[in-house]
Order: structure tokens, then C-alpha cells, then sequence
């Protein structure tokens, strides 16, 4: 039977072009790969290739024509042993021998239907359902007082001594002992198989790491600052965030991304930004920016041991202060749960990572004034734990949002978008951000300070919203 | 020893390519011609369903390059790993993966390999231990190397492919990963297909150091310019680089001298080249057509070759009747795979 020649649609928009040319004439003999028309269309002008083999039976599209709609029959190939008398047959079925069974426009259609109705419920893609609260710490179980610094290492020490796939890799992490010692030890106990000096190439070592997850082993990548990170951004949301979705379920990667991240001290512009927004914007990620030393242990745990890619923002603020850290064999916390640090009545402060000192503090200056505030931390930021958040607006009817980055498109505008689709009635004020101002960080100490979140403006906006 | 000191990045035009390769024997031959051809017949057909509307998007046809992937899986043992870009279709399929499932995959299909939400930028099987499908221009190559770091830490013998193009061949990442992979000695054969155009810009106009061999220079990388349209020279390096890796000698660099005879994607109307130069390569150097010519000249009939070739035409047509007849993705599919 006579093949049909359709026209072709030469871009993902084209929809018609028109036929400018014939390069072969009826009866002229066609083979795989010759050019046969070109075709003009709203971009350039293409050539047409022929894929089928034989003779041109017979244009149906003279040249010249305009507005040729994509996937009109434009002439015919005989193949070998046809001849034009079996062109009656075809030109009789004017249906494409192949006709494609699904057009572009209604193949959009069940993308809409697909999208759940909305009810409130924005984080559909979450994976909300199965967590847990903290296990029980047994009564009577000795509290050791740490520095997050060796929370951290502990954490990793277990996780090593646990499970031979997992390893760490950065800059300094091994010989050096970390920049910020937080690998102190670990080469000394693990060698230089499982702790990996890398040389200083973020986005190089970085795809080194996922494609090491990819095979299947389980790799913490250390960033000295998460500043440095954004060279290794295509990596860790192209590779590391997407593939999962892209290949069908069938190609994870379970790798911990860990560092400090945001402000310092006195160290500018590129080496203070806070990325809890940037990374906690991506499906595929999880974020986790815990605050308390036990939390510090207790996530990084389990980030080690979660099969998808988590970044784990530290502060090195942080990491020299010290808290209670339950002396467990095995003390893993559950990812995606906020906890109440403080409880309280009158307002609510949510914050995360550093942004706790300043809610904490002002908790304490706001009791003084007979305010007594709620302190969620959240400690992850993906997947957000809303329903700790809305009830403690719930009961308290206000709520302060207190982070060292910027204000805009950032977590506590998330945070505050949630509270007004989940407890708009419940409000008795305007949610209100305190966070770092919108300026590049400053070098100067006096700029710095003013540039960073202070306890005074959180007791501020916590007395605002309080109408005090 | 494979290769010393002395043969690292040599010019080009020397060795390798001077002598002729070993030749194949009559079945090696009979294999090459039926992979490739299997490649050559899906790529057409994939150009056809798109210029139907069958398929979205983006499509980079493979045509003219096939020996390339079909002589260096003829120089793999099991559980080396393949990992590429985004013109992948003659990767998977030299891998073994099943054309059904690769062309679902291009018109966005449940039974596509990644149930139609990676498309044909984005597949990948564990089972054939290929890992991609990759979309961004030089991410497969730290990717890759990151797959035979893992090989190392295992102690297990696997090499990992890694194939990029001129193009890619570019991008910072390609050596900050050659840096790594001879500084831990990671076994890594980097394939840099050198098709002589970055979608529309020429080698010449993009590129410093035309010969590719040489871009491990700075490393002490060995590498080699080989006749990518050759089946069996490809074959006779791919056996050379991946003994080298296997040994524990760190990565090697192949530059493989080919030709894309399509445009760069579908929508390419391939004005920075001429047709002239296009249909030289096709007339002179075509790999089916080298393979072809051998097996005629040694008795093997004009019509054995046909049933060949009506035998691939089966498969790919099965493969697109398939394809186009597959149900779209389940809505549900929307919200799942995120996370695991």
C-alpha cells in the first residue's frame, strides 16, 4: 500500500507552514534520508526528509501553497513493486496509514483534570502523611551536654559505623579535620576510603556525590558554606531534586547535603546569605534547619538514613553552643515535625535554625511584660510542618515569624500564606515577618547588626501584633 | 601496559588512526549491522511521529552516529554502566533497553520507561545499568564519574561510560571531574562524540583545542581520536580504554570523529551547514553502509540483508504502534515519584 507523506509539524508550537518547494518530482526515486520539500514556517525555513523508500508517487500539495495544516497528506511514496494504479486505492482512504491517536491540544486536557481541587490544601506533593512524633527519651535517660559541633560528628560516627555505604566528602573535611571541625576525628576512625578530602570544585564533586547515590551509595557532601553551593545549584535541584520524578520512581538518590549556611560574622556579602528559601521551594528536596543540639543528632540521623536528597543547613554561629543531647544508642528524630520550644498563649513565633536565639530571647524579655509567647521551631522547612503551626495560631490568634533571610519570597511569607489559608478566622491580627533587611550583608559591625534580626524588633512585632 | 606516557593525547591523525582496525568476524559483523540498524530504523521512525505531533517537545535523532554506541557495548562486560545526554535514544537501545518502552517514553506513555513523565531527555534502567538521560549540557559527566567513584569505594571491578558531546566538552564540570577522576583513579572512560557541531555552532568556532583527545592533556589523561563511523575501530578502543580502566589506571579519554546527518533537534532547520557536506559524510563514510559492504563482499546475500532489515522495521514498527496506542499516564502520576 502506498505510504503517505504528512506534513510535518518542525517545532513543538507549530501548528501549519507553507509548502515552498518540491525537490523531487512524481516518479522519481526516493531513498531514506533524501530531501524531497522544504517547508516554510513561522521560524525558518526546514527541509523536509524523507524516511520511507521508492518512487514519489504523487504530490498532493503543489508548491506554494500557504497554511498547510500539520499532518495533511502531501504526496504519496510508491514502494517497491507499486505503481500509480495503486494510488486510486489511498487516494479513496484519505486516512494517514499512521495516523497519530492523540493530538497535542487533547493531551493537555487531563493535565487540568489531573490537579486536585485545591480545598486548602497546597502541599498535596508533601510527604506529610507517616510522620511521627519524637520517640519517647526513656525516664531516667542520661542528658550529655554537647557542642552541635560534636552533636554533628557523633551523628555521622553512628551513621558510619552503621552502614559501610555511607561516606563523607568536601573540602578539608578529612586531614584538616573540617573547616569548622565538624569532622574532627572521623578520618582517624574511618580512613581515607570514607573521608574524602575533594579538591575545591563544588559543582564538580557535587555531581560526583549524586552520581554515587545514583549507584546507590549513600554519600554525606559537605559544602564549607552553602554559599559556595550555588556553583553546584544545577547538580543538586537538576540531579539530585528531579531524577526520582524523571525516570519514573525508578532512580533516587538518598545523599546528604550539609554545611553551614547564612550570616556568620563579619564576613560580607558572599559568604552570609541564608538559602532556606531557595532549597526549600524545590519538590524532590527535603530541608531540614535545625536549631537545639539534640536535633541537630537527632536529624542529621536521619537524613543519613532518608533515601532522597536532603539538604541540611547548619549555622556556624551555632555550632559552638552547647545542649542537652540524650545518651541513646540510636536517638533519630522524624523529619518534617516542628516542635514547641516554649509554650504559651498570647502570640506565636515561629523560626527555625539561628532565628531561634532571637524568638527565644524575646520570649523571655515578653514575659516580663505578661506576654506569653508560643516558640514554634520548625526545624524542617520541606516538608513544612503546618498543622504545628496552625494550631498554635489556633490558640494563640497571633503569630510573628522570625528568619535572618530576606523577606521576599522567603519562608516566613510561606509560613504567613499558610496561617491565612488555615487560620484566617482564628486571627486576631495581621501575621507579622521579622527578618534580615534587604540589602547584600554589610562588612562594617555597626551595618552588620542592623542588616541581621534583632531580639527587640521580635518583641516589637510580637507586642504589635498583641496590640501592646 | 595498555598505553604509557608517551601516547598521552596524541595529535590527531596518528596511530590508531593510520592502521586499519582488526577486522570483525562475520557474525561481529552481522551483530553491528543489526544494532545499528535498529537504531537508525527508531530514529526515523521517532522523526516521523513527531512530525505527525506524536511526540512533544524536544527530539535529538542519533542518525549517522551509531557506531559509536554499538562498538563500545560491544566492548562492555555486565554491570558496567552507560550514562549520556540528552541525544540518548541509541544509548538505551544499545543497552538493551527495549524499544517499546523507549518509544512509549517519546510520546509520553504509561508504558514508557519512565511512565511518561521524563520524556526522551530523561530515561533510565537500572536493570541495563543505564543511568541517563541527562538534560543540562555537561552534568552527565561529574554524574559519571561520580558512578565509577562508587565502582572504586565498592572494590568491584565495573566501568563507567560516560558520553558527552563537543558541545559539552566545553562546560566547567567536565574538568573538575577529570581533575578528580585520574587524581582517585576512577574507572572512567570518557566518550566525547564529536559530531562537529554544538547544536549550530561548528567546532571551530566554539573550541580552542579542536582535538578533543588532548582535553585530558593537563591531567595526564591518555587519549585517542578513533573513526567513530567505523563499528569495528570504535570497538578495538573501547576493548583498549575499558582494559585500562578495568586495571585500576584511572580514566581515558576516546574522541569519537563522527557526524549527526539530522539537525540538532526536530525543529533545526540545519542552515549552518551544507547539504553537500551532509550527503558526502552519508555517501563516503556511513557505518550501516561500511558494514553492509563488508558483509556483501563476503558472500552474504543482498537478500539475508533484507530480511535483516524487515526485521528491525517489525520491531520498530510494533514499537510505534505501541507507543501511539499506549494509555497516557494515569492523573495520579502527577503526585507520585517525588519522594520515596
Amino acid at each position: 500500500m502506498p505510504i503517505q507523506v504528512l506534513m510535518p509539524a518542525l517545532s513543538p508550537t507549530m501548528e501549519k507552514g507553507n509548502l515552498a518547494k518540491w525537490l523531487k518530482k512524481e516518479g522519481e526515486t526516493i531513498r531514506s534520508g533524501d530531501v524531497i520539500a522544504e517547508i516554510e514556517t513561522d521560524k525558518a525555513t526546514m527541509e523536509v526528509e524523507a524516511t520511507d523508500e521508492g518512487t514519489l508517487g504523487r504530490i498532493l500539495v503543489p508548491e506554494g501553497t500557504a497554511d498547510v495544516a500539520v499532518n495533511t497528506p502531501i504526496a504519496t511514496i510508491l514502494a517497491d513493486g507499486e505503481s500509480a494504479a495503486d494510488l486510486a486505492n489511498t487516494d479513496a482512504k484519505t486516512q494517514p496509514k499512521t495516523e497519530p491517536t492523540v493530538s497535542r491540544t487533547s493531551s493537555a486536557a487531563p493535565i487540568a483534570e489531573a490537579r486536585p481541587a485545591n480545598e486548602g490544601k497546597p502541599m498535596a506533593a508533601s510527604p506529610r502523611p507517616g510522620i511521627s512524633e519524637d520517640p519517647e527519651v526513656p525516664e531516667g535517660t542520661e542528658m550529655v551536654t554537647m557542642t552541635i559541633r560534636e552533636a554533628l560528628r557523633d551523628a555521622m560516627a553512628e551513621e558510619m559505623r552503621r552502614d559501610d555505604d555511607v561516606f563523607l566528602m568536601g573540602e578539608e573535611v578529612a586531614e584538616y579535620q573540617g573547616a569548622y571541625k565538624v569532622s574532627q576525628g572521623l578520618l582517624q576512625e574511618f580512613g581515607a576510603r570514607r573521608v574524602i578530602d575533594t579538591p575545591i570544585t563544588e559543582h564538580g564533586f557535587t555531581g560526583v556525590g549524586v552520581g554515587a547515590a545514583m549507584a546507590g551509595l549513600k554519600p554525606i557532601v559537605e559544602f564549607m558554606t552553602f554559599n559556595f553551593a550555588m556553583q553546584a545549584m544545577d547538580q543538586l535541584i537538576n540531579s539530585a531534586a528531579k531524577t526520582l520524578y524523571m525516570s519514573g520512581g525508578q532512580m533516587g538518590c538518598g545523599i546528604v547535603f550539609r554545611g553551614p549556611n547564612g550570616a556568620a560574622a563579619r564576613v560580607a556579602a558572599q559568604h552570609s546569605q541564608d538559602y532556606s528559601a531557595w532549597y526549600s521551594q524545590i519538590p524532590g528536596l527535603k530541608v531540614i534547619a535545625p536549631y537545639s543540639a539534640a536535633d541537630h543528632k537527632g536529624l542529621l540521623k536521619a537524613a543519613i538514613r532518608d533515601p532522597n536528597p536532603v539538604i541540611f543547613l547548619e549555622n556556624e554561629i551555632l555550632y559552638g553552643h552547647t545542649g542537652p543531647v540524650p545518651k541513646l544508642d540510636d536517638h533519630v528524630l522524624p523529619i518534617g515535625k516542628a516542635r514547641i520550644a516554649r509554650t504559651g498563649q498570647h502570640v506565636t513565633l515561629v523560626s527555625w535554625s539561628n532565628g531561634m536565639t532571637y524568638a527565644l530571647k524575646a520570649a523571655d524579655e515578653l514575659a516580663k511584660e505578661g506576654i506569653e509567647a508560643e516558640v514554634v521551631d520548625l526545624r524542617t522547612l520541606r516538608p513544612m510542618d503546618t498543622d504545628t503551626i496552625v494550631a498554635s495560631v489556633r490558640k494563640t490568634g497571633r503569630a510573628v515569624t522570625v528568619e535572618e533571610g530576606w523577606q521576599q519570597s522567603g519562608v516566613g511569607a510561606e509560613i504567613v500564606a499558610r496561617i491565612m489559608e488555615h487560620a484566617f478566622d482564628y486571627l486576631d491580627a495581621p501575621v507579622m515577618r521579622v527578618s534580615g533587611k534587604d540589602v547584600p550583608m554589610p562588612y562594617a559591625a555597626n551595618l552588620e547588626k542592623l542588616a541581621l534580626p534583632s531580639v527587640a524588633e521580635v518583641v516589637a512585632a510580637a507586642k504589635a501584633v498583641c496590640y501592646r | 601496559m595498555v598505553a604509557s606516557k608517551k601516547n598521552v593525547a596524541q595529535p590527531a591523525g596518528s596511530d590508531s588512526k593510520s592502521q586499519p582496525p582488526p577486522s570483525f568476524t562475520r557474525e561481529q559483523d552481522l551483530h553491528a549491522l543489526r544494532e545499528m540498524l535498529l537504531i537508525r530504523r527508531f530514529e526515523e521512525k521517532a522523526g516521523q511521529l513527531y512530525g505527525m505531533g506524536a511526540i512533544g517537545g524536544f527530539c535529538h535523532l542519533y542518525i549517522g552516529q551509531e557506531a559509536i554506541v554499538v562498538g563500545m557495548q560491544m566492548a562492555l562486560g555486565e554491570g558496567d554502566q552507560v550514562i549520556t545526554g540528552y541525544r540518548d535514544h541509541g544509548h538505551m537501545l544499545a543497552c538493551g533497553m527495549d524499544a517499546k518502552g523507549v518509544m512509549a517514553e517519546l510520546t509520553g506513555r504509561r508504558g514508557g520507561y519512565s511512565r511518561g513523565k521524563g520524556g526522551s531527555m530523561h530515561m533510565f534502567s537500572k536493570e541495563k545499568h543505564f543511568y541517563g538521560g541527562h538534560g543540562i549540557v555537561g552534568a552527565q559527566v561529574s554524574l559519571g564519574t561520580g558512578l565509577a567513584f562508587a565502582n572504586r569505594y565498592r572494590g568491584n571491578d565495573r566501568v563507567s561510560l560516560t558520553y558527552f558531546g563537543d558541545g559539552a566538552a566545553n562546560q566547567g564540570q567536565v574538568y573538575e571531574s577529570f581533575n578528580m577522576a585520574q587524581l582517585w583513579k576512577l574507572p572512567v572512560v570518557y566518550i566525547i562524540e564529536n559530531n562537529r557541531y554544538a547544536m549550530g555552532t561548528s567546532v571551530a568556532r566554539s573550541s580552542a583545542q579542536i582535538d578533543f583527545s588532548r582535553r585530558g592533556v593537563s591531567f595526564d589523561i591518555p587519549g585517542e581520536q578513533i573513526d567513530g563511523m567505523d563499528v569495528r575501530a570504535v570497538k578495538a578502543a573501547g576493548d583498549k580504554a575499558v582494559k585500562w580502566c578495568r586495571e585500576g589506571n584511572g580514566p581515558y579519554i576516546l574522541e569519537m570523529q563522527t557526524y549527526r546527518y539530522r539537525g540538532h533537534s526536530m525543529s533545526d532547520p540545519a542552515k549552518y551547514r551544507t547539504r553537500e557536506e551532509v550527503d558526502k559524510v552519508r555517501h563516503d563514510q556511513d557505518p550501516i553502509e561500511q558494514v553492509r559492504n563488508r558483509l556483501l563482499a563476503a558472500k552474504v546475500s543482498e537478500d539475508e540483508l533484507k530480511k535483516i532489515d524487515a526485521k528491525v522495521r517489525e520491531t520498530i514498527n510494533t514499537a510505534a504502534d505501541f507507543a501511539q496506542n499506549d494509555p497516557e499516564p494515569d492523573a495520579s502520576e502527577l503526585y507520585t515519584d517525588i519522594y520515596r
